[in-house]
């Protein structure tokens, strides 16, 4: 009877999928990592995350690593919720943030992963910006600015309606550009283009003539052949991001570490602790290779000390940062 | 008679051109859609031709355009499907049993049918924040597949129920009443006699709901499939990818690299399409040679 | 008369009851779509009383200012209801003629070769994925209007709504098909044997005579033109722009819910509050108009039966 051939067929089919699936999960070979690691937060930091990820996958394939984009806020929150393992963030975590995971017993392990020069970019067809200085950024990105045109930054630029785009404020690289320009974090005008996702603002800013916009570097050094970087002046000339500049600190103040947080309790599980391990012992090479600036060798040995011990805490939170040196910060 | 028409003129001449002129416009008009379709599959194909390989199709996604593949994608969408089969098929057919052989004249069927024509033209977005909301939240499903199926399967539902419902209408009465009159009850006519006759349709509607399913990309994304996924899912509670989802992530990125990545996706979306279509043609024709009423 | 009858009348009542639960069990699943209408209406309207709670409701459908986020925050729903509209209306003003004219054609001259070529050309581009029209929107059609209006943003209006109205055009010619073919042949040959051209038969008999038929998919088109999310998404922009100029990027209600679900902003809070408000908004203007275009179509389907 027909019924009864698509009962067979769909049993059938259920049965194909669970075996699909389950494909040698069962087979628990020692030695062997299983096991999911879940990541999510800045879509700064992803790049960086989703190479580690990529390359930890050829070693390890049978863990199961999602890395998401919610931004450095969404990330935190989830986290916080005890939903991740390991936030991805391009600022560090706030004090509401750090009461927020505590009142679930969520702890953090603050590891920096590498330097991010935020980068002001420009189209590629805009022909008369040489750079700015913080001071012109600050006017044109404070709350009630008055600038709508280029000819209000300088006279001699054209009169025409600057069109901005940057994160929105679920975004860490938003907090700190805000907070280093502006003084305050969060603390922005309201009217322009926002999205967590970078690759909305890159085309948004590579096609139009007369837009600005801010993101991460690795977002630039992508899109180079889009994209025209807009060197800043903090007070001592001009500085074009560069890994050079990012490295030695002289491209102000929009030089920042940017990290991950990584939970204590998840550590237990053999697959999270390899990844992070992975990503320490990787990181020097895929944080060039995707375009930010790798940290001092010092730096990722005292990072790995550091996770190993398990010391939890923040070092990098509440207080302002720019300027300062990593190596001072972590303690021995 | 038929020569002088001095006193009436009927125009004949302006209207025949004014005939002409609709006539040509509606028809060039018409193939405007031909040519689309054309425009749309043509630039698709050129565009991802030439990333089609087999290593495309077994490679995991990958930050290099080059070694980004639709396997975890694939993968998901299997899942996907598989799921959404089996909670909506019999959840749809026995809900067409009931409005069409047992509640047709009741409030409560007509109740139902209204119910069921709205929810046919509610937003896809809607049905993924019904999903986030309960499956994802309330339920505590969190990001998998399951969550995804539950979701998608709510979305198609309607239109299973409504293809369901024609194939039962299309039995004739005749074989019921035959039924009827040997003694059978109401529900054995029904699993003996119509719901094997109206399989071909509800089969032939099923897939159609099917690749309606596997295109859409709103509600798995409010439910949150948009991460990087390079895995295969191993049971109903990991997360996935799926193929649209994994386009609209190409397709999101800037790099013109990624963009033919994205058209390479499209062309085995469509291609999985094409194959769940014909398959539905094929059945549809092959029954109705068998069951000529 | 003994046990025969008796062992029967056992028999009929365990069968009777069978029946009952299978009757039963069926009914149930059926409901399922009560229950999720029912689920959809309350997730939405729950959060959304929380959300108005926060946020007057005059100052939700009438401000002119969407900023949900940062200070100073502003809860106006009209740039993005305005978004929304300039993509219906652009669709509209594609999908409706050429749906139209297609039909028109299709029913009244085309030979059975060119219906057996339309008919699935129209059926394969109603199931294209949205996603791949938003594909093509962003990679084919916005390149084509830089070219055409060099002041056309990379991400902006006109496009998205000529890939929304490709998309809903082959609604719109089914259904007007069906519309005109449910006007009988007698009123059709009528005109003719008064010495109507065809023109004029259409213009004066069928469309007239299919009328409710014409307005009913005009108005469910534009309903699914209305929650059409993945081809504004990647096309339109999401820029909440008060606007009326095509050529800007725009941000719709359907691209503004995704936007948000891509941060994931965890629940509680009036941002994650928002999704539901503006979803609200979504299903109920799509509810509305879907039962208009029914009730339409019944009042068409009356007049000739």
């Amino acid at each position: 009877m027909k019924y009864k051939a698509i009962i067979a067929f769909t049993c059938a089919m259920g049965l194909l999928i669970v075996g699909c699936g389950k494909s040698g999960s069962k087979d628990h070979v020692p030695g062997v990592l299983t096991g999911g690691v879940s990541i999510d937060g800045s879509s700064t930091v992803f790049p960086i995350t989703e190479a580690v990820a990529e390359e930890f996958g050829k070693v390890h394939p049978r863990v199961r690593v999602t890395v998401g984009i919610s931004g450095t806020g969404g990330g935190f929150k989830r986290y916080a919720a005890g939903e991740t393992d390991i936030c991805d963030a391009s600022r560090p975590i706030k004090q509401r943030e750090i009461d927020k995971a505590s009142e679930n017993n969520v702890a953090f392990i603050e590891l920096p992963v590498a330097f991010d020069g935020l980068s002001v970019v420009v189209s590629r067809k805009n022909d008369w910006v040489d750079y700015l200085t913080v001071d012109e950024l600050h006017r044109i990105w404070m709350p009630e600015s008055t600038i709508n045109t280029w000819k209000d930054i300088r006279p001699e630029w054209p009169a025409k309606t600057i069109n901005l785009f940057g994160p929105g404020t679920d975004s860490g690289t938003f907090d700190y550009f805000t907070e280093a320009i502006n003084g305050k974090s969060q603390y922005c005008r309201s009217d322009f283009s926002k999205s967590e996702d970078d690759n909305v603002l890159v085309q948004g800013v590579a096609g139009d003539k007369y837009a600005l916009g801010f993101f991460g570097f690795a977002y630039y050094i992508e899109n180079t052949n889009k994209l025209k970087v807009v060197p800043i002046d903090n007070g001592e000339g001009a500085v074009t991001p560069t890994e050079t500049t990012i490295n030695n600190g002289t491209y102000q103040p929009l030089s920042r570490p940017i990290f991950i947080y990584v939970n204590p309790a998840s550590v237990q599980q053999p697959q999270v602790d390899a990844f992070v391990r992975f990503y320490l012992e990787k990181a020097p090479e895929l944080v060039s290779e995707v375009g930010y600036v790798p940290l001092p060798q010092l730096v990722y040995q005292l990072c790995l000390k550091r996770y190993s011990s398990g010391i939890t805490g923040s070092v990098f939170s509440n207080r302002n940062t720019v300027g300062l040196k990593i190596e001072d910060l972590l303690p021995e | 008679m038929t020569g002088d028409n001095s006193g009436f003129s009927s125009g004949l001449k302006r209207r025949r051109k004014i005939e002409n002129i609709f006539r040509i416009i509606s028809l060039t008009i018409t193939w405007v859609s031909v040519i689309i379709l054309l425009v749309l599959l043509t630039h698709v194909t050129l565009q991802g031709f030439q990333r089609l390989n087999l290593g495309f199709l077994q490679n995991f996604p990958s930050r290099f355009p080059d070694k980004a593949g639709l396997k975890s994608a694939l993968y998901g969408s299997i899942w996907l499907i598989s799921l959404i089969f089996l909670i909506s098929v019999p959840l749809g057919t026995a809900s067409a049993i009931y409005l069409e052989e047992y509640g047709k004249k009741g409030i409560l069927g007509k109740f139902i049918e209204i119910n069921i024509a709205n929810l046919a033209g509610v937003p896809s977005i809607v049905y993924g924040i019904l999903g986030l909301a309960i499956f994802v939240r309330f339920m505590g499903l969190g990001r998998s597949v399951l969550a995804g199926s539950l979701t998608m399967s709510l979305l198609i539902l309607p239109v299973i129920i409504m293809a369901a419902r024609e194939a039962l209408r299309a039995v004739p009465q005749s074989v019921r009443h035959g039924a009827y009159a040997l003694g059978a009850t109401r529900w054995q006519t029904i699993i003996h006699h119509v719901l094997p006759a109206s399989t071909p349709g509800i089969l032939t509607g099923v897939i159609l709901a099917m690749s309606r399913a596997i295109g859409e990309t709103a509600p798995l994304i409010m439910i949150g499939a948009l991460t990087y996924v390079a895995f295969i899912p191993e049971g109903p509670m990991d997360s996935f990818t799926a193929l649209p989802i994994q386009i609209f992530n190409w397709a999101s990125r800037p790099q013109a690299e990624f963009q033919t990545v994205a058209a390479a996706g499209i062309i085995v979306l469509l291609g999985v399409l094409l194959l769940m279509n014909a398959a539905a043609v094929i059945i549809r024709n092959y029954f109705q040679r068998k069951y000529k009423w | 008369m003994g046990m025969t009858e008796r062992s029967i009348i056992a028999g009929s009542k365990r069968v009777y009851l069978k029946e009952k639960a299978i009757a039963g069990f069926l009914l149930l699943c059926a409901m399922v779509s009560v229950v999720t209408t029912a689920g959809i209406v309350i997730v939405l309207l729950y959060e959304s009383v929380g959300f108005f709670k926060e946020v007057s409701i005059i100052k939700f459908l009438f401000g002119t200012r969407w900023e949900p986020l940062l200070e100073p925050r502003s809860f106006g729903v009209l740039p993005l209801l305005s978004g929304t509209l300039m993509i219906v209306v652009g669709s509209a003003l594609i999908a409706l003629p050429i749906g139209v004219l297609t039909a028109v054609y299709l029913s009244q001259y085309a030979e059975d070769r060119t219906r057996t070529i339309l008919k699935p050309v129209l059926e394969i581009l109603a199931g294209i994925p949205t996603v791949v029209y938003g594909y093509f929107a962003l990679t084919f059609i916005s390149p084509l209007l830089r070219q055409v209006f060099p002041s056309t943003h990379v991400f902006n209006a006109l496009s998205a709504s000529i890939v929304v109205g490709i998309m809903i055009l082959p609604m719109v010619a089914s259904l007007c098909d069906d519309a005109i073919r449910a006007v009988p042949n007698t009123l059709k040959q009528g005109g003719y044997a008064l010495g109507a051209t065809p023109f004029e038969v259409i213009t004066q008999v069928i469309i007239p005579g299919a009328f409710s038929g014409i307005m009913a998919s005009f108005i469910l088109a534009v309903s699914r033109a209305f929650g059409e999310t993945m081809a504004v998404t990647l096309a339109a922009g999401a820029t909440p722009n008060l606007t009326i100029n095509p050529l800007e990027s725009i941000q719709t209600m359907t691209a503004y819910i995704v936007q948000v679900s891509l941060g994931d902003t965890p629940a509680g809070g009036t941002e994650y509050q928002t999704i539901f408000a503006v979803g609200a908004l979504l299903f109920f203007v799509t509810l509305l108009m879907n039962i208009i275009a029914n009730r339409v179509m019944h009042h068409f389907r009356e007049v000739y039966e």
